[in-house]
């Protein structure tokens, strides 16, 4: 007893220290984004007059209204593409189980391990052939083709488990495979669904390699290619830029504690590709 | 958005209730070629930004090529580039040492972190260590390269609290010295996979059968024993997948290295993510990035497949 309580107490001061050292990146950058404009901040030392200013200005200066809207704008652009298209195939692949799924499937999986550095130079100049370089597509396009192996996968395992009698019992009232589709199927995937969508959030707002490949302008690019672009302008001032990352990361870390189980879930159940 | 009464209200449209026997198969039978129409906007895109980019970075690999002129003919000249030229090999080397930091800490760590959690607390400590932990998942991966930037730059966190111990003699500039900086982008990368692997393997404890662990007990089994015994064997499919994801992110490491250090200094922390990028968008060398582009993939596959094989087995 004496033994499991001493473990108890190691056990539980360990996670917390462990916590600790996990958030204090996070309050490093804090207190050096309060730190007065213009002063080399030094390690982690609360300000006596903290410059709450400083995100303002952070804000102004990173023109990240523009950067918001930019990034929003490519969530839009990939999100629900890449869901619909997603769930189709599942459909296609779990419950329709079309001939040769398998193949199909198989191809798909391809994609799965594989790093987009090693597609990034041919897809850079077959855009720059469609002429689209520089602008938002070019971001959209294909992170909605680089996501499919995961979003399939991921929609086929759920309809993998939706029993046919549910789409007999449909079909005897003569609903059309497409009526199917939408009004039984999709309606029952919603949880399958909404995890899908916020892991793809998550990832098309921090992506950052095809956002400096493809687009040069800062305000047309992902959250986390603007923020590439501010860290090489702003990097000498520290204090800005501290003030400038921790607004830029915190809505990734909102719609993180929102929708924790679901993501958490999400990931859990298809982490292949993080 | 009212699922089940959608097709109900659908119901009196039908003319002829009493379907024929053999109808539905029927039907199904057609809608397993039909199906294909819902399948293949999905391969189309991917075919054309995934598959087609696949075969070109092949195809690129093959040539002499600056991204704008002509391109030569070079047979497997880059391949052998890649393969034989000392920097390149360092550079792929790197990758290698960041999957000791991406990885094997963060799924040994894990493990002592997840049985704790599983052990002595399952109440709100556990909930809020799986929650902190997890946090540097979610953001971006610049924002911790620039976060830890600053953590570990000569005025930063790190000297600061080395100076209080009275350790100031070993502050230095962790990123900018040729012998820390790669472990130091490691620690980076420890820092964001840990939540992952945590949260992994606390759900796959929580689904051990407890009888095992009393099993353990009665035999006299301690802490340790009980670990090696029970909780390891079982979590072999938990582990695969921790291993798997985070030595993709290791050897596919780009956005943290391109931030902290951009690859220096000298070529000290330059990986094969970052190496790419350079060849092909700043030296205009396009077939010796996309020869080591396919070396990169392969790397992937050798490393991945065999832990995919391995977690399988005996589940």
């Amino acid at each position: 007893m004496n033994t499991s309580r001493r473990e108890a107490i190691t056990g539980r001061a360990f996670l917390v220290l462990l916590m600790i050292v996990t958030l204090l990146p996070f309050v490093s950058m804090l207190s050096a984004a309060l730190q007065p404009r213009g002063t080399v901040p030094s390690g982690l030392e609360w300000p006596s007059d903290p410059q709450w200013g400083n995100f303002a200005d952070a804000f102004d200066v990173a023109n990240m209204g523009a950067l918001l809207r930019s990034s929003l704008l490519i969530v839009l652009g990939v999100v629900p593409a890449a869901v619909v298209l997603a769930t189709m195939a599942g459909f296609g692949l779990g419950h329709l189980k079309v001939r040769g799924g398998g193949l199909a499937m198989g191809v798909l999986l391809l994609g799965l391990t594989m790093p987009f550095e090693a597609v990034v130079t041919p897809i850079y100049h077959q855009v720059r052939d469609l002429g689209l370089l520089d602008t938002r597509w070019a971001i959209i396009l294909p992170l909605v083709g680089l996501y499919m192996p995961f979003a399939v996968y991921w929609m086929r395992a759920h309809f993998l488990n939706v029993p046919q009698e549910l789409s007999e019992a449909a079909r005897v009232d003569g609903a059309s495979t497409w009526q199917l589709f939408w009004r039984v199927h999709v309606p029952l995937a919603r949880p399958a669904i909404s995890s899908l969508t916020i892991l793809l959030f998550l990832w098309t707002w921090n992506q950052f390699l095809l956002s400096i490949v493809m687009v040069d302008d800062p305000t047309k690019r992902t959250m986390a290619g603007a923020l590439g672009a501010f860290q090489g302008q702003w990097g000498t001032d520290l204090v800005l830029l501290c003030a400038g990352s921790l607004l830029i990361l915190t809505p990734t870390l909102l719609v993180f504690l929102l929708f924790q189980r679901q993501f958490v879930s999400a990931l859990l159940q298809g982490a292949v590709k993080g | 958005m009212t699922a089940p009464t959608a097709p109900a209200r659908k119901a009196p449209s039908t003319q002829s209730p009493p379907h024929p026997p053999g109808a539905a198969s029927r039907t199904r039978r057609r809608t397993r070629w039909n199906g294909w129409l819902f399948v293949l906007p999905a391969l189309a895109v991917y075919g054309f930004f995934v598959l087609r980019p696949l075969l070109t970075t092949f195809q690129y690999s093959l040539y002499h090529w600056d991204g704008i002129g002509p391109s030569q003919w070079a047979g497997l000249d880059n391949y052998r580039t890649v393969l034989t030229d000392p920097d390149l090999l360092g550079i792929i080397g790197h990758a290698f040492v960041l999957i000791v930091f991406f990885s094997f800490v963060p799924v040994v760590l894990g493990l002592l972190v997840a049985s704790l959690i599983h052990r002595v607390s399952t109440g709100p400590l556990g909930t809020a260590a799986r929650t902190v932990l997890f946090l540097p998942q979610v953001i971006p991966l610049v924002a911790a390269g620039i976060a830890w930037s600053w953590v570990l730059s000569t005025t930063g966190m790190v000297n600061q609290v080395l100076d209080a111990v009275g350790l100031g003699r070993y502050s230095r500039a962790w990123l900018g010295e040729f012998d820390t900086a790669l472990p130091a982008v490691g620690i980076i990368g420890a820092w964001v996979m840990l939540g992952l692997c945590t949260i992994l393997l606390v759900t796959g404890m929580s689904k051990i059968d407890p009888a095992l662990f009393e099993a353990a007990r009665i035999d006299g089994a301690g802490a340790v024993r009980e670990f090696f015994a029970v909780t390891l064997p079982s979590l072999r499919r938990e582990i695969g997948i921790c291993l798997t994801v985070t030595i993709i992110a290791a050897l596919a490491s780009f956005d943290i290295v391109y931030i902290s250090t951009s690859g220096g200094p000298g070529t000290a922390t330059t990986v094969p993510g970052l190496e790419i990028y350079r060849l092909a968008f700043a030296q205009r060398q396009v077939g010796l990035a996309s020869a080591l582009a396919v070396v990169l993939m392969l790397l992937v596959l050798i490393c991945v497949l065999p832990i995919q094989r391995l977690s399988r087995e005996g589940k």
